[in-house]
Parts: C-alpha cells; sequence; structure tokens
C-alpha cells in the first residue's frame, strides 16, 4: 500500500540524497564475430553491437521517464578482445578498439568495456598482442575500457604478467600526459575477476553468459549517509540495520530497472551489482559515509573495521532484495571519484598503505590512485603484486587502477572531470622492488584450509 | 497501473485545477489526492489511473514538469512500482 511517507522518502533520495542508477550495462558475447581477417571481424563485431544495443539509451530514458529515477550510464560489455585477436594474428589488434568505439558512438553509449585479457595461469593466442596495444587503444579512442586479469585464487599470480602490467600502465599515462594521463585511469589490472560486472574500467562480459543480457549497477552513498545522519546515537549493530534496510530499498529500485530493461529490449536479465559506487559529486560520498560513523576523517584507525561493517551490511540489505545479485557487490573506494576520499587523500590521512588495508574488506581494491610520474614500471608492478596476493589469499576480487601523473609529483593534482573526478597525487615507497618483479614466472595458488 | 503525481512549493491559485486539467487532457483519471498547505507551502500527492492513458506515459511526464517550471512547482510524475519496489517486500 502507497504510503505518504514512503512517497516523499523516495523523492527525498533521488532529490536530496543523489539516488541514482549507476548504470545498466548491456553484456554482449562476440564469439561470434570471430574471422581470421582482422577487418572483417571488427566489422562483425561493429554490427553485432550495434544490431543488440542499438536501442539501449532510448530505452534508459524511457525508464528514466517512467520512474523518474536518473541513470547515469547506459554501457556495454564484450567478450574479452584477445578471444577475437587470438584468429587474426597478424592484424593490427587496435582495429578492435577502433571498431569498438565507432559502435560506442553509433549507440551513445557512455562506455564499452572488453578492450581484455584473461592470463592469470599464461598468455594464450592473441593475450600479448592485446595486452601491447593497450596504451595505443586507450591513447586513439576515447570510450573504451581495458582489463587484465593476472591472478586468482585457484591458479596463482602470474608474475610475468604483472611485471608486463606494470610497463603497460606507465605507457598508457605516458601517451595520454597531454589530457591528464587519461588512459590508465580506464584499464583496470585485477584478480579474480568476475564475468558480471557493470561497472567500468573493468567490465567485461565472461564467456560463461550468455549470447546477450542487462546487468544493473545501483549507487547511493548519499542516501546511506542521509539514514545515519538521523542516529548519531545508534550502536554499530543498530547502524548494520539502518545500512541494511537502506541498501534494501537502493537494490529493489536496481531489480526493477533492471527487470523493466530486460522486459523492453528483449533480453534476459543478468544481475544487480549491490554496489555503493561515489561520485565526486557533493553528497555521494562513501568516506563521507565512513566520517558519518564517528571516524573524524576517513583513513584514520578504525576506516577498516567501518568499511568491513559497511560492505557487509551492503551486501546482507541488498542480497534480500534481488533475486539475481553479481558483479562486485560491495562498497567502491575510487580516491578520484570520491569527495571525502580526496579531501582525506589531500590531508595525508589517506595512505596507499591504509588504502590497500581497506581493499581486504570491500569491494574492489586500490581504484583511481594518482602516483608520482616518475614511478617505475616495477614499482607499478609490485603494487598490482601486492594487490593481487589480497584477492587470491582472501578470495575476492581486487583491482589496481593506478594513474602515473607523467610531470608531475607528490602535491601535484590531475583533473580528469565528470565521473572520473581530480586526484592528488599520492606519495609512494622509493625502495626498488625491481629484482622480485624481474624474476618472472607464477606465484602458485594458496592453501584452502588451515585458514589463519 | 497506476502513477503518482506529486507538487510541493508555493502555494498559488489554480495548481488542483491546472494539474487534474492535464491529466483529464491524457484520460488518465484521478482515483485520490491528499494535500496540505502549511503556512504557504503547497504539498499534494495524488494517484491516477494510467491504464488509460491517451498518448506516451513520458508525454504527461513531460507535461507535468514543464507545468512546475511554470509555475514555479517541483512536480514528479512517477510510475507508482518504483514505490511499491521500494518499500515493501
Amino acid at each position: 500500500m502507497l504510503n505518504v511517507y514512503n512517497i516523499l522518502e523516495t523523492i527525498r533520495m533521488i532529490q536530496d540524497e543523489c539516488l541514482d542508477i549507476r548504470t545498466i550495462t548491456m553484456g554482449i558475447s562476440l564469439l561470434d564475430c570471430i574471422d581470421t581477417d582482422i577487418d572483417i571481424a571488427c566489422e562483425k563485431v561493429y554490427n553485432k553491437i550495434v544490431t543488440k544495443a542499438g536501442n539501449l539509451v532510448p530505452v534508459g530514458q524511457q525508464i528514466e521517464k517512467e520512474y523518474g529515477i536518473p541513470i547515469v550510464n547506459k554501457r556495454i560489455s564484450v567478450t574479452p578482445i584477445a578471444m577475437l585477436a587470438a584468429a587474426c594474428p597478424d592484424g593490427d589488434t587496435v582495429k578492435f578498439a577502433k571498431a569498438l568505439q565507432r559502435a560506442a558512438d553509433t549507440c551513445g553509449v557512455n562506455f564499452i568495456g572488453g578492450y581484455s585479457a584473461l592470463v592469470h595461469k599464461g598468455f594464450s593466442a592473441g593475450d600479448m598482442a592485446l595486452i601491447k596495444s593497450i596504451p595505443e587503444a586507450l591513447d586513439v579512442t576515447q570510450n573504451i575500457c581495458s582489463s587484465v586479469n593476472i591472478g586468482s585464487t585457484k591458479s596463482g599470480i602470474n608474475m610475468d604478467a604483472v611485471k608486463l602490467m606494470g610497463q603497460i600502465v606507465k605507457e598508457a599515462a605516458e601517451k595520454t600526459a597531454d589530457r591528464d594521463c587519461i588512459g590508465p585511469a580506464k584499464l583496470v589490472v585485477f584478480c579474480n575477476a568476475v564475468e558480471d560486472n557493470p561497472f567500468m574500467a573493468g567490465a567485461f562480459h565472461g564467456v560463461g553468459e550468455p549470447d546477450c543480457e542487462i546487468h544493473v549497477g545501483v549507487s547511493g552513498p548519499g542516501v546511506v549517509r542521509a539514514a545515519l545522519t538521523k542516529y548519531p546515537d545508534a550502536s554499530i549493530n543498530e547502524i548494520a540495520d539502518i545500512i541494511k534496510k537502506t541498501a534494501f530499498k537502493i537494490t529493489r529500485m536496481g531489480q526493477l530497472v533492471g527487470a523493466r530493461a530486460s522486459e523492453l529490449l528483449g533480453v534476459p536479465f543478468g544481475i544487480v551489482d549491490l554496489s555503493l559506487a561515489p561520485t565526486p559529486a557533493v553528497g555521494d560520498s562513501v568516506a563521507h559515509i565512513l566520517e558519518e560513523m564517528g571516524l573524524e576523517m576517513c583513513g584514520t584507525h578504525g576506516t577498516t573495521a567501518c568499511l568491513a561493517m559497511l560492505n557487509d551490511a551492503v551486501k546482507k540489505g541488498g542480497v534480500m532484495a534481488s533475486s539475481t545479485v553479481g558483479g562486485l557487490s560491495g562498497a567502491f573506494i575510487p580516491v578520484s571519484e570520491d569527495a571525502g576520499m580526496i579531501d582525506a587523500a589531500v590531508a595525508g590521512v589517506l595512505s596507499l598503505e591504509k588504502l590497500e588495508a581497506m581493499t581486504a574488506v570491500c569491494s574492489v581494491g586500490l581504484d583511481m590512485i594518482v602516483v608520482p610520474g616518475e614511478i617505475t614500471p616495477e614499482t607499478i608492478s609490485a603494487i598490482i603484486a601486492d594487490e593481487a596476493a589480497i584477492g587470491m589469499v582472501n578470495s575476492k576480487t581486487t583491482a589496481v587502477r593506478l594513474i602515473p601523473a607523467i610531470g608531475k609529483k607528490e602535491g601535484d593534482t590531475l583533473e580528469f572531470g565528470g565521473l572520473l573526478g581530480s586526484g592528488p597525487v599520492m606519495p609512494i615507497r622509493e625502495k626498488s622492488p625491481a629484482k622480485f618483479i624481474n624474476r618472472g614466472g607464477r606465484i602458485p595458488a594458496p592453501m584452502q584450509s588451515l585458514k589463519n | 497501473m497506476r502513477a503518482v503525481v506529486t507538487v510541493i512549493g508555493k502555494d498559488t491559485v489554480g495548481i488542483l485545477h491546472k494539474v487534474s486539467g492535464i491529466c483529464a487532457e491524457y484520460n488518465v483519471n484521478v482515483i485520490e489526492v491528499t494535500q496540505s498547505v502549511l503556512q504557504d507551502m503547497f504539498a499534494m500527492i495524488m494517484l491516477v489511473d494510467i491504464s488509460d492513458i491517451k498518448g506516451d506515459f513520458s508525454e504527461l511526464v513531460d507535461r507535468m514538469t514543464a507545468l512546475g517550471t511554470e509555475l514555479g512547482l517541483s512536480i514528479h510524475t512517477m510510475h507508482e512500482d518504483i514505490f511499491n519496489s521500494m518499500h515493501s517486500v
């Protein structure tokens, strides 16, 4: 039954507390586009995407009108392109990125993710060519996102790939130095990557997924924070309950929008990603939720505990609200995309080490962190290895999205604009991990029992 | 199928008339209205039946939003499903 209080609560969440659907993402399999001639393959890729996703943006806009809820992004994820590149070893892999960009322009989507390779155990045909082409692909396109999975709990960490990705991240930054190093902001290095992630930059359409499906990613840090402000003296378990209830409401909306989009597009509904995804907008910050819980500033002692509770409560509330939960599901902590994180980093309270600890208990990883331009590829690789180890041992997804700020040093800032925000250059350790990284090989998969 | 129209803002003459006028134009039946005026702030929630709507629901949404802008009010027109799904298990 509708009542006035509920109606006004929903409208307040949308109007004043930045509640929105962060993304509807259409996953499209490109396995039927494989061809030995790269130009034919690219044409097939373009045609398949525009055929399947031609209506995605208008349908998204229709749903926005119907329910009065903003859908911030309409996106597409595709089969890891390395699998298509494997069939045409002599072709220029960047052509695929250009074909994807053309498809993104035609469909009017914000991003296409899937310029990706899965190399957690080793490189197969196409993987190496794709990875080496990533810096150029990110340079010549605007809306294409790339990801590489370099480790998993079942297979360990591919240290050759880790070494390579350090170089690729640095090179991607150098190539786009004139555009605030935007290249690596569209590149994620994963451990335990998920196949049905609707969020960029790490989205790709896994091979176990159906031909085409719709995923939804919800948001709403502002709503959670606003709910907590009403209970300044609540105990932590009461706070956990409030977060659960709020997450339930947010996720129900995602479920509704996903089901409607799936119906209108005639495509199966994939998953709802139960996430708290911040934006640089005022009142849309995960850091501010942690501060509302009682931390003077995000990054101080106690941050990991608060985040662990938040992340768990969001999942508990969200799982009840949706029939199909998946993706990354949890709280995101991208530094440059979160007003509270930016402030904490500028103040020197939030350090790389604290962020690393936080990633052990939350959704993703070291995300949108700006590091000094003179960082060596080996140091980037070592940061990736550290983060991947956390994911591997804890059976969770972790990721690294570092942006080396070419020509800048600690105290400077990179401005990406839009949802990507702006990030202060954060200090890193100066001692070299080069010998460790240059050893190559593979970190064996961890024990799954005797857990301590 | 039902939708909820909410109107919040400074009270002026003829708000209810204009909102329900648009409803009538689109063959949308008004089922229930609750309204209150506190000092000079006007708040109204209107439940309407859109099963036999003439034209597109999104057109109705646009018209209502435009009316809101014209009168300096905040008018939201939303399908009832969003409230039902968010507030009931």
